[in-house]
């Protein structure tokens, strides 16, 4: 039935247009809320939820304990759930589904495989999984495929498979519940060092620092906050940990809502790297490298991962591929820059834009240098030039060879302002009109 | 504020800063004989540019000046994300000037704010050679306050911290002020330009050394400022049009360049 009709015989109706995308950041939602129950949690859009909660009933009081938690916090939230415990994924989530509490009565559609194996079974008259449990497998397998089978088997728990969690199991973790929710978010630091200390402990007995730490806080109205730092070298001090998260929660542009409060804190650290214990100076003071490491770390953690930054050269002759900067985390320390030639003034600019500034230049044809130029509403006289310097253009990456020639000029003005210009394509051969460009500003 | 926490404020604010007398000369015998010496290095000085478009010349000497500078380390070079807008720095550029850029920790920081907080971070730290902050424009948040602290920072740690403005100057705790202008550099053969060519003024000093101006080019080889040969002893001829180039094969990019005396005249019309 067409909206319209609907709406013809009910005319209060209300519509709410369907939302894949805002159901699938709910489930999403909700799928981080459930970490506090597991790690092995794995989405089944569109309504499904798996948990696998082997070995992690206890602080419940077993299965029962857990689903009820589960439902006393889905009901909060103005939600209802469909529990079902079984042995394998498959089977709870076909229990679910059918709201059903044993496998055996679930219907034979439950097997969710082709639509003519449903009609086949249907028209032999196996309706339960019961009934089809009973079958010579190989028959089945036989007439029905291998598929069918395997998925009749891990529905009778025969075979196991493992869920793919949403988040990868990390190796070093502390975590710590509470009674009553923390409403502080001053005291929910005091317990990130807590757990910072522990973690440290773990990570001492593996010789090993973090270059990576998660903070989860769980709030107990389902909400999870994450924080994350990252660091340059391994660490695993407890209070230079707390000093980084201290930046970390004063540079985030929406403070720490404790709301109704915390009930689980949860460090991990998922990437380590080894780190031996240090031996300090006989003479004192401490190791510089260690000292520039630590201010990398406090201005990454304040400013984020991309904002410290470091020059790397490239093998490239086009100018602005041939040096640019990456961030320090992601770069590699290269110190593989071309020699310089002595007596010879700069060659390259020390600020380049990138793209490069279109300007309005009067220059003799067909390959004069520039006489004048308008740059941001400024006309610039040339007095002094030095050019070109011919740099073709990437002919082997194209199947045509095609890509116009840069002639570039250094150029000084009156004034004493030196400019780095280029004359994009060659006159008549490659383009009627060539643009020019400015590309970079000398000291 | 707890007992401790204060005392340790009094312990700070009182504690006699070991006077660091490691200096930072040009390497111009003149310049620095009217310096006494050269700058102090654990200081910080102010670069301001004269006008806005000798950005680039200030921020050179700015990085010559933390090339003198004999203190190992890196240079941390702060800038603000809207910096782009007049050219990112060029490494192969700080190369070509005598400058190792692997010695270069670049810092991005999305407001003057951060800017500031960062640079008190890398002026702290005292593994850090040098540290150059390029606030974006005028930037009034860098006032009287924040340079007193910078200050403070750098003489306790002995790092030399430059920091580059434009603009008119404002009240600053900083030992001394630089104006920084670009000048015709000298003529090499060919009429090609030069080795970068400054002229530096001091603007002020605190401890009371008159201002002076100079005119300085860049020795990359030497790693020094040299006298600039001045090129105003021989005129240059502001490169005349050739006058047997034809008027059709004067030829300007898409948009055609208007003389800016016509452009004057349609304006008044």
């Amino acid at each position: 039935m067409t909206l319209a009709d609907s709406r013809a015989r009910v005319p209060a109706l209300v519509s709410i247009a369907h939302e894949p995308a805002a159901d699938l950041a709910l489930l999403e939602w909700l799928a981080d809320g459930c970490d506090r129950y597991t790690p092995m949690v794995m989405a089944m859009p569109p309504l499904g939820l798996v948990l696998d909660i082997t070995g992690c009933t206890h602080p419940y009081g077993g299965e029962a304990g857990l689903v009820d938690d589960l439902l006393r916090r889905l009901a909060k939230l103005g939600l209802t759930g469909w529990p079902a415990l079984a042995n394998t994924p498959d089977a709870a989530l076909a229990l679910a589904r059918h709201r059903m509490a044993d496998v055996g009565d679930l219907p034979s559609t439950a097997l969710e495989v082709a639509e003519s194996t449903h009609l086949a079974l249907r028209r032999a008259g196996l309706k339960h999984i019961t009934d089809v449990a009973k079958q010579h497998r190989p028959a089945l397998a036989a007439r029905f495929g291998k598929d069918m089978t395997d998925r009749l088997a891990r529905l009778l728990g025969e075979v196991d498979i493992h869920i793919t969690p949403r988040r990868a199991p990390t190796p070093i973790e502390a975590e710590q519940r509470f009674a009553a929710p923390l409403a502080h978010s001053d005291a929910a630091l005091a317990v990130i060092e807590t757990l910072a200390v522990r973690a440290g402990l773990q990570l001492t007995e593996r010789a090993e620092g973090g270059r990576r730490f998660d903070v989860a806080l769980f709030r107990s109205d389902g909400h999870v906050a994450r924080l994350g730092v990252d660091t340059a070298n391994p660490v695993r001090d407890p209070k230079l940990l707390i000093r980084l998260l201290r930046d970390r929660i004063g540079g985030l542009s929406d403070p720490l809502d404790p709301g109704f409060g915390y009930d689980l804190i949860r460090l991990s650290v998922p990437v380590t790297a080894p780190l031996a214990a240090s031996q300090l100076l006989l003479e004192g003071g401490t190791l510089a490298e260690g000292e520039i490491g630590a201010l990398v770390d406090r201005l990454t953690t304040r400013l984020g991962r991309n904002r410290v930054r470091r020059m790397i050269p490239a093998d490239s002759h086009i100018p602005e591929q041939a040096a640019f900067d990456l961030a320090l985390a992601d770069s590699p320390f290269s110190g593989n820059w071309p020699a310089v030639i002595e007596g010879d003034p700069p060659w390259r600019p020390l600020q380049l834009f990138d793209p490069p500034q279109i300007i309005q230049v009067i220059a003799e044809v067909p390959d004069g240098p520039p006489r004048r130029f308008r740059w941001r509403r400024r006309l610039h006289e040339v007095t002094r030039h030095e050019g070109p310097e011919r740099i073709a253009a990437q002919w082997w990456r194209r199947a045509d060879g095609a890509g116009l020639t840069r002639d570039y000029y250094r150029v000084e003005d009156g004034d004493g302002r030196r400019f780095w210009l280029f004359r994009h394509g060659l006159y008549g051969t490659e383009k009627p009109l060539p643009g020019w460009y400015l590309h970079g500003l000398f000291a | 504020m707890s007992r401790p926490d204060l005392q340790s404020l009094v312990d700070t604010l009182t504690e006699p800063i070991a006077p660091d007398t490691s200096r930072l000369t040009l390497g111009h015998p003149s310049t620095d004989h009217k310096l006494g010496g050269g700058l102090a290095q654990a200081a910080l000085h102010e670069v301001f540019a004269t006008q806005e478009a000798d950005a680039p010349a200030a921020a050179g000497f700015a990085l010559l000046m933390a090339l003198r500078s004999e203190r190992k380390g890196p240079l941390v070079w702060l800038r603000e994300d809207k910096g782009r807008m007049n050219g990112r720095l060029y490494g192969l550029g700080f190369h070509e000037l005598g400058f190792d850029p692997d010695r270069l920790l670049l810092v991005e920081a999305p407001d003057t704010i951060a800017l500031l907080r960062a640079a008190a971070e890398a002026v702290q730290c005292t593994a850090v050679g040098a540290v150059i902050i390029e606030p974006w424009g005028k930037a009034s948040v860098v006032d009287l306050t924040a340079t007193r602290r910078l200050t403070l920072a750098a003489a306790r740690s002995g790092v030399l911290a430059l920091l580059l403005r434009t603009g008119d100057p404002g009240p600053s705790a900083a030992t001394s002020r630089w104006g920084v202008r670009a000048i015709p550099s000298a003529q090499l053969p060919a009429d090609a330009p030069g080795a970068p060519a400054f002229e530096i003024s001091l603007l002020r000093h605190r401890s009371g050394i008159a201002g002076f101006s100079a005119r300085v080019e860049w020795n990359r080889d030497t790693c020094v400022f040299t006298d600039l040969t001045d090129p105003a002893a021989a005129p240059v001829a502001t490169a005349p049009l050739p006058g047997v180039v034809p008027a059709t094969a004067v030829v300007g990019t898409n948009h055609p360049l208007p003389h800016p005396a016509l452009t004057r005249k349609q304006r008044a019309a």
